[in-house]
């Protein structure tokens, strides 16, 4: 792992492997937005309100999949310090909370099609305003501080504490009655959905996950090239101070 | 390496803390987490008249009916082994019918009915086309509802 912590080794990594990842979530993007619009089968119960599952479900597994993904970065941020675990944890934050934001609209606007209603105060939507809210809290904490380091330190600490929530969105349909249906992919016994709409829906997933990929890579080499310029210059004020010191002691 | 040692052991031991307590939170409250109760924890527990209160379950088949007013309907919600007689009146949902999964929020009146100022469609974890239900009903392993009264009838 301490390999691919160096930063200087995941710019290089990075660079060659970004256009790929752009690249394939584009077309695989657009394949599952084709199938799913215009190939998949209108569902026995919903019709063609169901076409807003190929983005709503994808969306609301990536919006847990990040987090995890952010808790477990700032674990090792915070156990093995880590130089890229900090930057990893918050350059993914505000993606995961993008993909939060999109599952809550697109749930809503489905739920107002299909349930009758926008909202509803049950355990699985609740538990996933709540992921929403613990993102945001994550982002605002770690800007919270003059020094850098301890808001990373005690944003690392929130999003650990947040992970607890992770298995309360799986297993809220499971563990209480709630509006929301139970899982219909990732259950015991196979997913209880027709091939015909699982593989568009599998694509869109993978498009999702691999512009992730992509953003969380930008967002990466944003941040380490930002802290490298702000040493560059931090090195140059001190260059002056320190060529403008002896005039100054020659003046008193 | 025992100053790593020592905070990931203590990461381990805070997340393990916190998951215990959130489980024994989880649990204690788990009677006041359930978005809505089925007809037969009405029958096991009975709550007071007049108070709010959620039903879920099936639209019981060949229970529907419709008022002369034209807005008003008369339906029966199941859980397969207790079932509440429901009056609303307002708009339905598309996707209510019988034999459909409903919530509905209302009061339980003097009587027993349940007069509901809302209702909710809840459909089932299945998604599949309109040619493959036929199918299966054709061959006989088309089960009605089959997910949702399962998980009810536990609670």
């Amino acid at each position: 792992m301490h390999r691919f912590a160096n930063p200087a080794r995941f710019m290089r990594l990075s660079a060659a492997i970004l256009p790929w990842t752009a690249a394939l979530s584009v077309v695989l993007l657009g394949l599952g937005i084709y199938l799913a619009l215009f190939v998949a089968p209108p569902d026995y119960q919903q019709g063609e309100a169901v076409r807003i599952m190929y983005v709503h479900v994808p969306a609301a597994w990536l919006a847990s999949f990040v987090y995890a993904l952010v808790a477990l970065t700032s674990a090792i941020a915070l156990i093995w310090r880590h130089p890229l675990a900090d930057i990893a944890a918050q350059s993914a934050a505000p993606l995961g909370a993008g993909f939060t934001l999109l599952c809550l609209v697109t749930g809503s606007l489905w739920g107002a099609r299909m349930w009758g209603t926008w909202w509803v105060w049950d355990a699985r939507l609740t538990s996933v305003l709540v992921l929403f809210f613990l993102y945001l809290g994550y982002i605002a904490l770690v800007n919270a501080f003059d020094e850098p380091g301890r808001g990373a330190r005690a944003g690392a600490i929130l999003a650990l504490v947040g992970v607890v929530n992770l298995p309360i969105i799986k297993f809220s349909v499971d563990w209480w009655n709630t509006l929301h249906q139970p899982a219909s992919v990732f259950r015991l016994g196979g997913p209880t959905i027709a091939a015909a709409m699982l593989w568009p829906l599998l694509i869109m997933a993978l498009g999702y996950t691999l512009l992730f990929a992509t953003l969380l890579m930008v967002r990466m080499r944003t941040a380490l090239l930002a802290a490298k310029l702000r040493a560059l210059r931090l090195a140059e004020v001190e260059r002056e101070a320190a060529s403008l010191m002896p005039q100054q002691t020659a003046l008193s | 390496m025992t100053r790593k040692r020592r905070r990931l052991i203590a990461v381990l031991a805070g997340l393990g803390m916190l998951g215990l307590a959130t489980g024994l939170v989880l649990s204690a409250f788990s009677d006041n987490l359930v978005f809505f109760y089925s007809p037969t924890d009405l029958k096991e527990k009975p709550v007071p008249r007049g108070r709010e209160l959620r039903i879920g379950g099936l639209v019981e088949a060949a229970s529907l009916r419709h008022e002369s007013d034209g807005k008003t309907v008369e339906f029966r919600v199941t859980d397969g082994k207790s079932d509440v007689p429901v009056t609303y009146s307002g708009a339905l949902p598309d996707l209510f019918r019988e034999g459909q999964g409903v919530v509905v929020e209302g009061k339980l009146d003097a009587a027993g009915a349940f007069r509901a100022d809302t209702v909710l469609a809840k459909h089932d974890e299945r998604y599949m086309p309109r040619e493959v239900v036929e199918a299966l009903k054709k061959s006989g392993h088309w089960r009605e509802g089959e997910a949702q009264p399962e998980g009810q009838a536990q609670r």
